[in-house]
């Protein structure tokens, strides 16, 4: 779907734009898979349900009410860490509460212009609200969104992303927004896009 | 049966319901505010593992999948350990999960899911007079569970910890 494509090249490349200034580096950008799945089919796409996987989530408020999602791999976040500390790769193993808030940013920061983006385009109001973070099993933390967001047999829009830059960094992240029923359908059709 | 026979593990997923006999092992992975629920029979030595996602089906108009709630979850469980044997005065329960994954303030997640897992879980065994012989319930981790139909014994994973055993 055509759709899809728009939103996650608008919505992806003013991400990485913002993450490249937050980290002073040049970032390129790669996405591989932009779909509607059914949310407990994204275990697979992401890796097992016992992968560990840091992942930051901020409610959406205003016109299209819903929820989005960033999740990270293990070594994908311990990158990101290093990344924005300004420390060497490979620096970062485990997290710290200081790690923890670095993620936690980064995930605000992408989130943060992805949904910029898209109001820009569409002059829809969409309000992000304070993120919320773990890092621990992929299943858990998936399962137990989908049960606090109520949207438990919805599909949602994942959009997988790489970002490089050069050869050492190899960040491998999943944007995934769930909204509420027929609120993508506003989105589309302030984007232009035909609805089904 | 054969003791020599290679023991199956069956995986329990996401709302959903299996059972098995010895020496078979039954495994759900990633609980996170889900709860797995599992009854022994050890005088027969089967096992059931449920994994509930939500706790009162009531709060929905269609239910097509029972497992998903702890209160037609376990009534269910209850009734296909029967068909295998099972005599309800002998059930014991163990309970794992429920826990409250996210940190960050956000109103919508305050609701605790987790806990209200867990609570309608343990009232709903109360209901049939089934034991509960251990949990390893709440915090914030998430876990994987197995049961080991030969013993009971009930495994349970977390990151970075070691295994353990209730």
């Amino acid at each position: 779907m055509d759709a899809l494509k728009e939103i996650s090249n608008i919505g992806m490349g003013n991400a990485v734009t913002s993450l490249a200034q937050l980290v002073n580096r040049r970032i390129d950008m790669n996405v591989p898979l932009t779909r509607f799945m059914p949310l407990d089919e994204t275990i697979s796409l992401v890796g097992g349900p016992e992968e560990i996987v840091s992942c930051v989530s901020l409610n959406i408020s205003g016109d299209v009410p819903g929820m989005v999602l960033f999740i990270f791999d293990s070594q994908s976040t311990f990158q990101m860490v290093d990344l924005l500390m300004g420390m060497n790769l490979g620096t970062t193993a485990d997290l710290d509460e200081m790690a923890e808030s670095a993620v936690k940013e980064i995930g605000n920061v992408l989130t943060g212009s992805f949904i910029g983006a898209l109001c820009q385009m569409t002059q829809l109001n969409m309000v992000t609200a304070v993120p919320m973070f773990a890092f621990d099993m992929l299943g858990a933390i998936l399962t137990s969104l989908m049960v606090a967001s109520g949207r438990v047999e919805d599909h949602v829009l994942v959009i997988q992303t790489q970002l490089f830059q050069e050869k050492e960094v190899n960040i491998k992240g999943n944007f995934f927004l769930l909204t509420e029923p027929g609120s993508i359908q506003v989105l589309f059709k302030a984007l232009g896009l035909a609805v089904e | 049966m054969d003791p020599a026979r290679e023991i199956v593990e069956i995986q329990v997923g996401i709302a959903d319901l299996k059972l098995t006999r010895e020496p078979g092992r039954l495994i759900t992975l990633g609980l996170g505010s889900c709860v797995g629920v599992s009854l022994y029979d050890p005088i027969i030595k089967v096992g059931g593992l449920l994994h509930v996602m939500l706790p009162d089906s009531t709060q929905f108009n269609n239910v097509h999948k029972p497992s998903k709630f702890a209160d037609t979850g376990i009534p269910l469980m209850i009734k296909e350990l029967q068909k295998f044997g099972a005599r309800v005065n002998r059930l014991q329960a163990k309970l794992v999960g429920g826990a409250q994954m996210f940190s960050g303030l956000d109103e919508k997640m305050t609701l605790n899911i987790g806990l209200r897992n867990t609570q309608k879980s343990r009232e709903m065994l109360s209901q049939f007079n089934i034991r509960i012989l251990a949990e390893d319930v709440g915090g914030n981790r998430g876990r994987t569970m197995i049961v080991d139909t030969s013993n009971g014994d009930v495994t349970i994973r977390t990151m970075g910890n070691k295994l353990k055993v209730i």
